[in-house]
């Protein structure tokens, strides 16, 4: 098994040394196995959407190493590491551009990592190729391929978003609280095409959710965050018999805080 | 009406009639300026102000050349080279030293003044004459000038509708379109808004090139307010492809409505100032026509949903509901 990230003592404060000092990672390790499909929950301002920032560069860390399968991408910005991650983002504008075309937007991200040169953006192959991975998807997208992804649906749009991350297969799909902008049967949805393109791919991902039930059903694996630490890590059997009453009290035993206060934070 | 007002200011149809060709010659021109100005105000979302000076440069460059002997066509490429470098340098300012977009424009507009100048000798204006110089375009003959015009904006039209068709440009329309999501795709953006403001100061450049054969002389000032015309071209030609063509027009097809808006405004110019306007109010009127153009679909959109129709709405159900 090759490990596909490997966080080594991650440190990131914001903002160090005025009075909105934050320190949103601390000493934080974490290292996923190939395939590994990792779900993430944590109260408000645990430091998730920080994790995964930190994984897709969006700013350098403070300290501490990054290495998705094989290459240290410490020293890279986000648009370096794109070859290797996939991202889903919470708000489903963020993922698309809302002015080109369906098969545009799929076409850039089929060429993610690679050269951009002054070949035609789209072959008749690949457009082929859009309308079957399209149509998989059930959405009945495989007929727009040329509208403007602008006109469809915050569903539609997460579902492409999804599409697009794994057309150039990912080392690592990253996705943070991807479905909470949708409504609860979209949600499903979303995540069942989730888990399908998963485990189709052979996709090794890490999901942010406030959803504990969707935490425990998904995946192979979870973590609980807290103040910036890693505060729970389970896998295999030991998860998928888990509760979430088992979740809570487990968070009230490390995190020594009330339970009454955080139920409402983490159950939603 | 009509006629009571032209009878009444004692003017000339017939003049009018006259000065529509050389209208739509400068038009066209106007036009290609505009092409330009799209790359950055419609691709990239990007209002760029260095293409007031990028078109004087053009002139400038080219009538230097052109006096020194050079080949017209020759003349204009290197013209072209030295807005591709304005546009970069406005790119770099923003992308690399953190200045907010408008200002680094004018920074390069500004320092464009002073090398506008020193490119002419220190001259403010400078004339070629078509006797003396071969010149690829001029008002001494203006079919001629309209058939060039309209080859030169042919070919750049198939030029970019081709290049934004190409992963690269496509990448500049992303950058434009979302630059989060371009980054997420390994689109590195800041590369792109520097190429996307290159090219687009290249073809102002290559107008203001143009220009200068056409009417004669470089001027330090003539590309003042050319980002308001080129808006003004952008504009026009988008509402009229739309209240024409609606959806079917494809990204080809709106350049071209783009160039068309660059004639329409320059006729209306050429109506106004048959009016008697004093030239003096142009740039005043200008300003008007394009201020109006921006503002319409916003305020279509606020008549049919605003704070202040809601609010009355409100006022309103409530004085009924008091009446039950
Ligand atoms: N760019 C930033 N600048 C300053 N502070 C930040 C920034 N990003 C996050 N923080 C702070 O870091 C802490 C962790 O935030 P983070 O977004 O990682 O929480 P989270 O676990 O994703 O929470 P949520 O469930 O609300 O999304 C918070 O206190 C937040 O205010
Ligand atoms: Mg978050």
């Amino acid at each position: 098994m090759t490990d596909m990230l490997v966080l080594k003592n991650i440190h990131k404060t914001f903002n160090p040394g005025t009075i909105n000092e934050k320190k949103a990672l601390i000493n934080l390790n974490l290292v996923m196995e190939e395939g590994d499909f990792l779900t993430v929950i944590g109260g408000n301002g645990a430091g998730k959407s920080t994790m995964l920032n930190a994984v897709a560069g969006v700013w350098p860390v403070d300290e501490g190493s990054i290495t998705i399968a094989g290459t240290d991408v410490t020293g890279l910005p986000d648009y370096k590491r794109a070859s290797l991650i996939g991202r889903v983002f919470q708000d489903p504008m963020t993922g698309t551009a809302a002015s080109m075309q369906l098969e545009e937007n799929l076409a850039l991200a089929s060429r993610r990592g690679k050269k951009r040169g002054l070949a035609w953006q789209i072959s008749k192959e690949e457009r082929e190729h859009y309308r079957e991975e399209l149509k998989t998807l059930d959405l009945g997208l495989e007929d727009r391929l040329t509208a403007k992804v602008g006109l469809l649906s915050g569903g539609q749009r997460q579902a492409v978003t999804l599409l697009m991350a794994s057309l150039q297969k990912p080392k690592l799909l990253l996705l943070d609280e991807h479905t909470a902008a949708l409504d609860p049967k979209t949600a499903k949805k979303v995540l069942d095409l989730t888990e399908k393109i998963v485990s189709r791919n052979n996709l090794t991902a890490m999901m942010v959710t406030h959803n504990m039930r969707d935490a425990i059903a998904y995946g192979n694996r979870l973590i609980m965050m807290y103040e910036g630490q890693i505060i729970f890590d389970i896998r295999g059997e030991e998860k998928k018999n888990l509760t979430v009453e088992e979740l809570l009290r487990k968070f009230e035993d490390v995190s020594g805080e009330e339970f009454a206060d955080e139920k409402s934070l983490l159950s939603k | 009406m009509g006629t009571i007002i032209l009878q009444a200011s004692g003017l000339n149809i017939g003049n009018l009639f006259g000065s529509f060709p050389a209208g739509i010659a400068q038009g066209i021109i106007w036009g290609i300026m505009a092409l330009g100005l799209y790359i950055t105000f419609r691709l990239l979302d990007f209002a760029d102000l260095t293409v007031d000076g990028t078109f004087s440069t053009g002139g400038a460059v080219t009538v230097m050349l052109l006096l020194a002997g050079w080949n017209p066509w020759l003349a204009m490429l290197v013209a072209v080279g030295a807005g591709l470098i304005s546009g970069c340098i406005t790119g770099l300012l923003h992308t690399r030293l953190g200045i907010p977009a408008i200002l680094s424009g004018i920074l390069t507009q500004l320092s464009l003044y002073s090398i506008n100048l020193a490119i002419m000798d220190m001259k403010a204006n400078t004339a070629v004459s078509a006797s003396k110089t071969t010149l690829a375009i001029t008002s001494r003959s203006i079919p001629s000038a309209i058939l060039t015009g309209v080859i030169i904006a042919a070919v750049l039209i198939a030029a970019m509708y081709w290049y934004f068709g190409t992963e690269q440009g496509s990448a500049i329309r992303a950058t434009g379109s979302n630059p989060e999501m371009s980054k997420a795709q390994g689109i590195d953006i800041n590369r792109m808004k520097v190429l996307g403001l290159a090219l687009s100061n290249g073809l102002v450049a290559l107008s203001g090139g143009i220009m200068a054969q056409f009417q004669g002389f470089a001027d330090v000032g003539m590309g003042r307010g050319a980002i308001v015309i080129g808006l003004a071209a952008v504009i026009i030609g988008e509402v009229l492809g739309d209240a024409l063509l609606a959806k079917k027009l494809n990204f080809a097809g709106r350049l071209a409505f783009v160039v068309i808006g660059g004639i329409v405004y320059y006729l209306v110019i050429v109506i106004v100032l048959w009016m008697k306007l004093n030239p003096n109010l142009l740039k005043l009127f200008t300003s008007i026509i394009v201020a109006v153009f921006l503002a319409v679909p916003y305020l279509r959109a606020e008549s049919k949903a605003s704070f202040k129709k809601a609010g009355r709405n409100a006022v309103r159900r409530q004085k009924e509901a008091d009446h039950d």
